[in-house]
């Protein structure tokens, strides 16, 4: 704990001398417009802070997003697989996502924006942390790929009244004050006919012990403090959140890292990390 | 400029074995080879034969380019290792550990054609022969080769070009060297008799000497020789030579005869300081070129080949980069320990062997007496000589 302190306190300063430190990181940049600020439910201030002073160590594939790097292929595959199911398009192919639009929340860097934009989905990227939105932005035009950028919450997004063939949000419920919420904001930018796809961590000991113990204080995958147990998020709560929002729970699948292969693989159960895809019929 | 996936410098079998691969999944593959392809067919080129180990057999099937070969391999059914006028000898025979051969003999220029033929079948793979990089240029998101009037970028390059490779040294990668001051004498017999599948190696103070059962009544010699001892037997007339193998050999095959050329090529081991640089792989020889002892020098590069078109294939079609640093760190970190420990072991065998020291002698008598008599140890052995220790199945 000690040596987070340390080293949240070190990073500080980087993170305010960026010019979107002017304004406090995590509140709607359409706040004025609205008239005074107001609390957003689905954001918790400090949970956006956390990773914006992370930014620069996204991509980094042995820097502290080492576990989302190492999951990408797996989650990646799981999400083509399951577009490709849904609106046709073969898996197989170098681009079977072309003619998609896919909404990324919680975007960070770009971890999931860019290999969909490869594989050929029209991306849009948003995070409310302008410093992430940066580095995703100068990293994308570095790797020579059109995506659209955004600094906003997924509640600017469902205001605007735009919808999505495919809305993603992976590992961010966990992060988010109001979860329930930010599912149900999600599930509004879903074009009818098309997926929502959602990743987070179950609230068991299991869950505990793997993502908390081990991945943060024993392995030093995470830097400590990045997850708080009780915003883990049941399957069975998440699937009622989905099926509230007027979507039909397609697939619910778990994963789990093989230390013998050395890559994540499904897991028999969806106690640790998980994935939800719903549709919108 | 054209755009590729992956650029392959070297059309080598290692290099030819990669695009297989990599071109199974639609991976815009370049392969760039100095020389003209025509003639890396010629008899006269490449007069050696490789042993193909289960493992590798398994993967070049995976790729497709197994069938064309199957039909010029000769199955190797027993080993025998041992020391001409020594008792101790250890055999080997493939049914103590399941139905499948050790192994298959096959000569390189099948290996090469059939290689060629499967490329060929690829529409995502293209083959430029008769031109090499001079020079490259690197972006944070790929690499640029220089062919002479022609540019190409890609996500990675991956450096097949063996053991003395030109653009290891444009990138500025050193490399370990040893000298054996040995050079392997290399030609094909025919024989009166068949071999039964039988593989046969013998220790001699002055080098080992393999004989090798390939398909029909021929067999492949590998004779590896001190320097000057070699050029004396190179130069020997055509009769002369077959009485000094009769010599190492014996009579078991019958009338022997010479089949084509004789080769001869010298023993060096070479190791890159490093696997990877910047959007830069190095597989095969050319990351470490072993003596070719214990016949584990392609396998050992199939290996490679294996690790690489696995991480490059499941990044393509996970829309991920296949050049960036994660996936060289991976590659660089599961070819690690196999290529130091195959190292070790064949050169420590060179060196146990090609010393006649009484000590050390009375030590491989008894090492090779005992591997014989204890099965799980010797199964160990065959299975690593098989090559199913290390290369995944699925």
């Amino acid at each position: 704990m000690v040596g987070n302190e340390e080293r949240k306190a070190k990073r500080r300063p980087a993170a305010r001398s960026k010019p979107a430190g002017q304004k406090p990181v995590g509140q709607k940049p359409g706040k004025q417009e609205a008239g005074g600020p107001r609390p957003d439910p689905a954001l918790d201030p400090r949970e956006v802070q956390k990773f914006a002073a992370l930014a620069d160590q996204w991509w980094d594939p042995a820097g502290p997003m080492a576990p989302l790097h190492a999951m990408n292929p797996w989650r990646i595959g799981v999400i083509r697989d399951a577009i490709c199911r849904q609106f046709g398009g073969d898996p197989a192919q170098r681009t079977p996502l072309v003619g998609r639009s896919l909404l990324d929340i919680g975007c960070g860097a770009g971890l999931l924006c860019e290999p969909m934009a490869r594989l050929g989905a029209e991306v849009t990227g948003i995070d409310p942390a302008a410093e992430v939105i940066t580095a995703a932005r100068l990293h994308a035009e570095e790797q020579e790929l059109r995506i659209d950028y955004r600094e906003a919450t997924v509640a600017d997004l469902a205001a605007e009244d735009r919808r999505f063939d495919v809305v993603t949000a992976l590992e961010v419920v966990e992060h988010a004050e109001d979860p329930e919420r930010l599912v149900q904001e999600a599930a509004a930018c879903v074009a009818e006919g098309g997926l929502l796809v959602v990743s987070t961590i179950a609230r068991t000991n299991r869950a505990w012990l793997q993502a908390i113990v081990a991945a943060e204080y024993l392995l030093r995958w995470l830097p400590a403090g990045t997850h708080d147990w009780r915003r883990f998020v049941q399957p069975s709560e998440l699937a009622r959140w989905v099926r509230g929002s007027g979507l039909v729970v397609q697939e619910l699948r778990g994963v789990t890292w093989d230390a013998r292969t050395g890559r994540f693989v499904d897991a028999p159960r969806p106690d640790v990390n998980y994935l939800l895809v719903a549709a919108r019929l | 400029m054209t755009e590729f996936d992956v650029v392959i410098a070297g059309g080598g079998l290692t290099g030819l074995a990669v695009a297989a691969g990599i071109g199974r999944i639609g991976g815009r593959v370049l392969v760039i080879e100095q020389e003209r392809i025509d003639r890396l067919v010629e008899p006269t080129f490449d007069g050696r034969v490789t042993a193909v180990a289960l493992g590798s057999k398994r993967l070049l099937d995976r790729y497709g380019a197994w069938d064309a070969m199957a039909e010029h391999a000769g199955p190797i059914l027993h080993i025998e290792v041992g020391e001409k006028n020594s008792p101790a000898n250890v055999h080997y025979d493939h049914l103590d550990v399941g139905q499948e051969p050790f192994g298959w003999i096959v000569e390189n220029r099948d290996l090469r054609k059939a290689l060629i033929a499967r490329v060929d079948a690829l529409p995502s793979v293209e083959v430029v022969a008769g031109h090499r990089i001079q020079a490259f240029d690197r972006t944070p998101a790929r690499i640029t080769v220089d062919l002479g009037g022609r540019s190409v970028s890609a996500r990675l390059l991956l450096v097949t070009e063996g053991r003395f490779s030109r653009t290891r040294a444009m990138l500025g990668i050193d490399t370990e060297e040893w000298d054996y001051h040995q050079r392997a004498l290399v030609c094909t017999l025919a024989h009166d008799l068949p071999h039964h599948g039988r593989a046969v190696e013998r220790f001699f103070p002055d080098g080992p000497f393999a004989m090798l059962p390939m398909r029909g009544l021929r067999s492949s010699i590998v004779w590896a020789l001190e320097e000057r001892l070699a050029e004396e037997v190179a130069g020997l007339n055509d009769g002369l030579f077959l009485a000094e193998v009769a010599e190492r050999f014996g009579d078991a095959l019958g009338e022997l005869e010479l089949v084509g050329p004789r080769f001869s090529y010298p023993l060096r081991m070479v190791m890159a300081e490093r696997a990877t640089d910047e959007r830069v792989a190095l597989v095969g020889d050319a990351l470490r070129g072993i003596h070719p002892i214990a016949g584990q020098g392609w396998n050992l590069a199939l290996r490679d080949v294996d690790a690489i078109v696995d991480l490059v294939t499941e990044r393509l079609s996970a829309g991920l980069d296949p050049g960036d640093a994660g996936t060289l760190a991976a590659y660089a970190s599961r070819r690690r320990l196999d290529g130091i420990s195959m190292v070790a072991i064949t050169d420590g065998i060179t060196r146990l062997f090609g010393n006649d020291l009484f000590p050390l002698k009375l030590a491989r008598e008894t090492g090779l007496a005992v591997v014989e008599r204890l099965p799980p140890l010797k199964r160990l052995f065959m299975r690593h000589a098989m090559g199913t220790l290390g290369i995944g199945e699925s």
